[in-house]
C-alpha cells in the first residue's frame, strides 16, 4: 500500500510560488524589521538602539509589565481551564454542553470590545462596584492598570487552554489510570502524578499560546488606558514619532524573540519527555459520578464563569440598544437609533470584511491545501520548508508584521494607477491572508490525511491525470475540511486588530474592526460601536458554530488547539 | 454541487477584486482628529452638494496625522489637513508641508480677542472656535459630594483626590493646548506646579484626547479636562454631564489646511471653502457636533444659552502664543510623558501622601511638606533650561540620527529617574513630616 509519489513539474512551480509569497510578504517584513532595529542612520551594524532601549527605565518597565501580564493571565487561565477541562472528560456530567458554549462565546469577541464592556459593568463605577458601593461602602478595583488587563484577557483566553487540555485528556488511556488508582493514588493525587503530567503536551500547547496572545495584544491596554506594556509603546512611538522611530523596531524584535521562544520552548518541553502512550483507542477513562455535593460545587462552579465570560457580550448588547448608560447599574432610554446608524453609516465597513476576509481566507485554503498536498504526498525536496515557514506566522506579532510591511513596503505603487500599496485595501487582505494561513493550513493537512492515497490511485488506472484526479477527487473529498478551514480563517481575521489598526489609511478602507474601535471614539456615547460589535459577533459566531459543524462531520479528529 | 459552490465563490471574489477599480471621481482626502459624528456631517452634506467628489476621511489622532502627511511622497499626499491644535499647523507649514491659500470667506472676522483666526501667513484657516475647560458627571458628583469646579487651580485641591482625567500631550493635540494654555497663562514653574498637581489628582492619564469626556460621561471619572465640543455636545446628546470654562482659557482656533503635493489641490481648495461657507458653518451646531463657529452670523440660529466668543461672554485671559508653544513643542509633551503619563502611580502615591501629611498637620507649617511639595511638583526642565536652544534643538533632530536619538534617550531617562526619585523622596518626606 505503497503512495505513488510523483513529482509534477507544474506542482514543484507551485511549491516555489508559494515560497516566493511567503519570503515576500512574511520573512522579508520581518526582516526589514529587524534589520532596521540593528542598522545606524548609514546603513552600518549598530547596538545603539539595543542599548537606548535598555537606558530607558520606561523600557524595562514596559517589558516587566508585559511579561508580568502574559505570565498571570497564563496563570489564571489555568486556574479557569483546569477543573472545567477535568469536569467534562472525566465525570459523568450534564454540563459538558455548557462547557463547550464556555469555550467558544469568548473568542467570538475582539478583546478589546470586551474590554470596553467590561469596564462598564466592573470598573471604576462600573455596575457591579456601583451595588457594592451602595450596599457595602467598598468596591473592587478589579479594572485598574494591570489587573484590569490581566481580568480581560483571561477571560478572553482561557478557552485556548481549556480546548487543548480537553483534547489532550481525551486520549489518555483508561489503562494509565486505573494503573495509578490500583497503586493507591486517588483524587487530587491521581491528578497531579498521572492524569495533569500525561495531558501536559496540550496543556503547553495553550498555555504557550496564550502566552504569546497576550504577550503582544494591543487593543486592550488602548481601550484600558495601560501605557507602560511593550505592544502599546511600540504603536505609540510608531505612529506618533513615525516610522523611522528605531526604538519601535527594537520592540517589535523583542516580541518577535518571545513569541518564537515561547512557541520554541513548548516544543522543546514536550518532546524531552516521552509522552507516547502504547495503547491509544482503547476504551475511554470511565466517567466517574459526582457526589451531591461536588455537583453542586461544579455546577457552581461553571455558573459563575459562564457569567464572567457572559457579562461583555451582555454589556455590548445593552450598549447597543439604550441610550445613555452613566454612573448607573443598568442603562436608560431604549433606541435603535445605533443600529441605524450603522446600517447606513458602516455598510461600508462590513462589506469591507466580507471581502477582506473573505478573500484572505479564500488564498489561505488555495495556499494551504497546496502545500498540505506538496507535504504530503509529494517528495519535492525541501517541501518541508513551506511547512515551517507557515508556522513562522503563528508566532508572529499582528503588530511587528503590520510595522514591517508599512516599512518593507513604503513607496511600492500598485499597477494601474490605484496607488500605493500600504494605502490599500491590498494590504488587509494579504496581511490577513499571511496572519491566517497557518490555521487553514492544519485544516488542510487534517483533511488531506483523510483521503485514502488508493482513492487518487484507483483514479489514475482508470486514465486520470494528475490535476483531473486533484479536481474531480482529491478537492470534493477535502472540501468539509477547506471550508472549516476557510472559516476559521474568515473569522480570526475578522476579530483582528493590531494590524487593523496600524494598516488601515482611509476609513473608506477599514474593516469592522476598526470600525468598532473608530466608533468607540464617539462623544454621543459608545452605542454605535456596540452596535457594530453585535454585527461582527454575530457573523463570527455564526462562522465558528458552521466551523462546529463541518469540523464535526468532515473531520473527527481535526486539532482544536490551532485557533485564535 | 460543491464544485459550482467554488466557481461562484471565485466569481464573487474576481467582481469583489474589481469593484473598487471602478469607482474613479475626485477624491479629497482628508487628515482629521476630529471624531465621526462632524466628519461624517461634513463628508455626507459636501458629497450631496458636489455629487461628483468624494471626500475619503483619514482619522488619526494630531501627532499621529502629522507624521503620516510627512511620510507620504509629494504628488500622493493628501489633500486636507484638519485639526484642533494651531501648532500642528505650524509644524506643518515649517515642513513646507501646506499650501499657502490666504484668507476665505471675508465676513469671518481676523480676529477672535487678540488672536488671529487665520494664519498671518496665509498657510491655514481657522474653521471653528474652541475653548478648554472642564466637564463633569452630575450623578459622579452628586454620588461622590463633589463641588463643581471653576477654575483649573480648584483641580489641585485634595477633595478631587482621583476623580480627574486628563490626556496626555503626545497623544492628544487638544491637551497640549490646555497644558500649553496653563502654562502660558500662570508661568513655566507655576505652570507646572498646577499641572503636575492635577496630574496627581487624576485617576487615569487616557490614551487619546477623547477617552476623557468617554469616561466623564459614562462616570468612570468625575472630572475631565477637554476641548469646549466634547463637553458640549456629550451634554446636548443627553449624556448627565456639565461643562465650564474657567478664566485661564483660551479661544484658539480649530483650523484647515490644503497639504502641498496631494492629487487634487482643486478639489481639496472648494472642501475648504465649503466648511467655511454658511452651510459648511451651520453644520457646527448641532447637537452631537457643539462646536462655535467662526463666522459670527451663525450664532443668531444657534439656542439662547449656545457660548458665543464674539459676544465677550467667555472670558479668555490668556492671549496664546503659537509660537512659544511651537517651539517647545516637543520638550513639553516629552516632559508630561516623563513626568506624568509613564510615572503615574508614583505621581499619585506621592500626592496622596502629601495631601494625607497636609490633613494630619491641619494647616501647621512643615518645612518637610514643602520640600516633599517641591520635590513633587517641580518639573525637571526649569524656566531657564527651557529657553536653551540646543535643548530644543535636540528634540527636533531628525530620528534617523542614531546619536541624537540616543542623546535624547538619555535626557529623557534623566528626567524619568529624577522623577522616580523625587516622588520616592517625597512620600518620605510627607509621611514623616511633624
Amino acid at each position: 500500500m505503497t503512495t505513488v509519489k510523483r513529482n509534477h513539474p507544474g506542482l514543484i512551480a507551485i511549491a516555489i510560488a508559494i515560497a516566493l509569497f511567503l519570503f515576500v510578504f512574511l520573512i522579508g517584513p520581518i526582516l526589514t524589521v529587524v534589520y532596521t532595529a540593528f542598522t545606524d542612520g548609514h546603513g552600518g551594524f549598530t547596538l545603539t538602539h539595543f542599548l537606548a532601549f535598555a537606558e530607558i527605565s520606561l523600557m524595562r518597565e514596559s517589558f516587566a509589565n508585559s511579561l508580568f501580564v502574559a505570565g498571570m493571565t497564563v496563570f489564571w487561565a489555568t486556574m479557569i481551564a483546569i477543573p472545567l477541562a477535568y469536569l467534562t472528560m472525566r465525570f459523568q456530567f450534564r454540563g459538558a454542553v455548557l462547557i463547550q458554549t464556555l469555550g467558544v462565546l469568548p473568542l467570538v469577541m475582539p478583546a478589546f470590545v470586551g474590554a470596553a464592556a467590561l469596564q462598564l459593568i466592573f470598573g471604576r463605577s462600573g455596575a457591579v462596584n456601583l451595588i457594592l458601593m451602595e450596599n457595602f461602602g467598598f468596591s473592587i478595583p478589579v479594572m485598574e492598570g494591570l489587573s484590569g488587563i490581566i481580568f480581560v484577557e483571561t477571560l478572553h483566553y482561557f478557552p485556548f487552554i481549556l480546548l487543548n487540555l480537553s483534547a489532550s485528556l481525551a486520549t489518555i488511556d483508561s489503562s494509565m489510570e486505573e494503573a495509578g488508582q490500583n497503586l493507591g493514588a486517588s483524587g487530587w493525587r491521581l491528578f497531579r502524578k498521572v492524569i495533569f503530567p500525561l495531558a501536559l503536551p496540550g496543556y503547553i500547547a495553550g498555555a504557550s499560546l496564550v502566552f504569546i496572545k497576550v504577550f503582544d495584544d494591543l487593543g486592550t491596554p488602548l481601550v484600558l488606558n495601560v501605557t507602560n506594556m511593550l505592544a502599546p509603546q511600540a504603536y505609540l512611538r510608531v505612529t506618533s514619532i513615525g516610522i523611522e522611530d528605531p526604538i519601535g523596531y527594537v520592540i517589535c524584535v523583542i516580541l518577535v524573540l518571545f513569541s518564537i521562544a515561547a512557541m520554541a520552548g513548548s516544543w522543546w518541553f514536550v518532546k524531552r519527555r516521552d509522552y507516547a502512550l502504547v495503547s491509544r483507542g482503547g476504551a475511554q477513562a470511565p466517567k466517574r459520578k459526582l457526589t451531591g455535593w461536588q455537583t453542586a460545587l461544579a455546577y457552581g462552579w461553571i455558573f459563575g464563569i459562564l457569567m464572567l465570560v457572559l457579562s461583555p457580550h451582555l454589556g455590548i448588547l445593552l450598549m447597543s440598544l439604550f441610550k445613555v448608560w452613566s454612573f448607573s447599574v443598568l442603562p436608560e432610554q431604549f433606541t435603535l437609533v445605533h443600529y441605524a446608524t450603522i446600517f447606513t453609516d458602516a455598510k461600508q465597513m462590513i462589506w469591507n470584511t466580507i471581502l477582506y476576509c473573505g478573500l484572505a481566507a479564500f488564498i489561505d485554503i488555495i495556499i494551504g491545501g497546496a502545500i498540505a498536498y506538496i507535504v504530503i504526498r509529494t517528495t519535492i525536496p525541501g517541501r518541508q520548508i513551506l511547512d515551517h515557514l507557515v508556522t513562522v506566522a503563528l508566532a508572529m506579532p499582528g503588530l511587528v508584521l503590520g510595522i514591517g510591511y508599512l516599512r518593507a513596503f513604503r513607496g511600492i505603487e500598485l499597477p494601474f494607477g490605484a496607488g500605493a500599496l500600504t494605502a490599500s485595501w491590498v494590504i488587509f487582505v494579504i496581511a490577513y491572508s499571511v496572519r491566517r494561513l497557518p490555521y487553514a493550513l492544519r485544516s488542510c493537512m487534517a483533511a488531506l490525511t483523510q483521503v485514502h492515497p488508493a482513492l487518487e490511485e484507483a483514479a489514475e488506472n482508470v486514465g486520470a491525470g494528475r490535476w483531473r484526479t486533484i479536481r474531480k477527487i482529491v478537492i470534493p473529498l477535502m472540501m468539509g475540511g477547506l471550508l472549516a478551514g476557510f472559516v476559521t480563517s474568515f473569522i480570526t481575521a475578522a476579530a483582528e486588530i493590531s494590524e487593523t489598526i496600524l494598516l488601515t489609511s482611509r476609513e473608506s478602507l477599514a474593516p469592522m474592526s476598526y470600525g468598532i474601535y473608530l466608533y468607540f471614539q464617539s462623544i454621543a456615547g459608545r452605542g454605535p460601536g456596540a452596535a457594530l460589535s453585535v454585527v461582527a459577533i454575530s457573523i463570527v459566531a455564526l462562522g465558528t458554530y458552521i466551523t462546529h459543524r463541518l469540523a464535526a462531520t468532515a473531520t473527527p479528529h481535526q486539532n482544536v488547539g490551532n485557533r485564535t | 454541487m460543491q464544485l459550482s459552490f467554488a466557481r461562484t465563490a471565485v466569481a464573487s471574489a474576481l467582481i469583489a477584486l474589481l469593484a473598487p477599480l471602478a469607482a474613479q471621481a475626485e477624491t479629497i482626502s482628508v487628515v482629521t482628529s476630529f471624531p465621526k459624528e462632524l466628519t461624517a456631517a461634513y463628508k455626507k452634506a459636501y458629497e450631496a452638494k458636489y455629487p461628483n467628489d468624494k471626500v475619503e476621511i483619514l482619522n488619526k489622532n494630531t501627532s499621529a496625522g502629522i507624521a503620516y502627511v510627512r511620510e507620504q511622497a509629494a504628488g500622493s499626499r493628501p489633500e486636507v489637513f484638519w485639526a484642533s491644535a494651531p501648532d500642528a499647523f505650524e509644524v506643518l507649514s515649517g515642513q513646507k508641508l501646506l499650501v499657502n491659500i490666504g484668507p476665505g470667506n471675508p465676513e469671518i472676522p481676523a480676529k477672535v480677542g487678540n488672536y488671529p483666526v487665520n494664519d498671518p501667513k496665509g498657510f491655514y484657516r481657522g474653521q471653528a472656535l474652541a475653548g478648554y475647560g472642564m466637564m463633569w458627571n452630575t450623578r459622579y458628583m452628586k454620588a461622590n459630594k463633589l463641588p463643581a469646579p471653576k477654575e483649573w487651580a480648584d483641580l489641585v485641591k485634595p477633595v478631587y483626590f482621583s476623580h480627574l482625567a486628563i490626556s496626555s500631550p503626545s497623544r492628544s493635540g487638544t491637551t497640549h493646548l490646555t497644558v500649553e494654555t496653563i502654562l502660558q497663562g500662570e508661568g513655566w514653574t507655576k505652570g507646572w506646579e498646577q499641572v503636575l498637581m492635577i496630574g496627581g489628582n487624576c485617576a487615569a492619564i487616557t490614551e487619546r484626547s477623547f477617552g476623557v469626556p468617554d469616561g466623564v460621561s459614562n462616570g468612570q471619572f468625575g472630572i475631565g479636562l477637554v476641548i469646549d465640543f466634547f463637553g458640549l455636545a456629550a451634554k446636548n446628546s443627553g449624556m448627565p454631564v456639565d461643562f465650564v470654562y474657567p478664566s485661564v482659557t483660551s479661544i484658539v482656533p480649530a483650523n484647515i489646511a490644503l497639504i502641498e503635493g496631494a492629487k487634487s489641490s482643486e478639489a481639496g481648495k472648494r472642501f475648504i471653502e465649503f466648511t467655511l461657507s454658511e452651510e459648511g458653518q451651520k453644520l457646527l451646531l448641532q447637537k452631537d457636533i457643539s462646536r462655535l463657529p467662526v463666522l459670527p452670523a451663525i450664532y443668531k440660529q444657534a439656542p439662547a444659552d449656545y457660548p458665543n466668543p464674539f459676544s465677550g461672554k467667555i472670558q479668555a485671559k490668556v492671549n496664546f502664543d503659537s509660537q512659544l508653544s511651537e517651539s517647545r513643542y516637543l520638550v513639553v509633551r516629552s516632559l508630561f510623558d516623563q513626568m506624568i503619563t509613564f510615572r503615574h502611580k508614583e505621581l499619585v502615591a506621592a500626592t496622596k501622601a502629601i495631601q494625607d501629611a497636609e490633613k494630619r498637620l491641619a494647616g501647621r507649617p512643615s518645612a518637610q511638606l514643602d520640600e516633599a511639595r517641591k520635590l513633587a511638583f517641580s518639573p525637571a526642565v526649569d524656566e531657564t533650561q527651557i529657553k536653551d536652544p540646543q535643548l530644543l534643538a535636540l528634540f527636533k533632530a531628525k530620528k534617523a540620527d542614531a546619536d541624537a536619538t540616543r542623546a535624547k534617550a538619555k535626557i529623557e531617562e534623566e528626567w524619568a529617574s529624577r522623577a522616580k526619585a523625587n516622588y520616592a523622596r517625597a512620600i518620605t518626606l510627607a509621611n514623616s513630616a511633624k
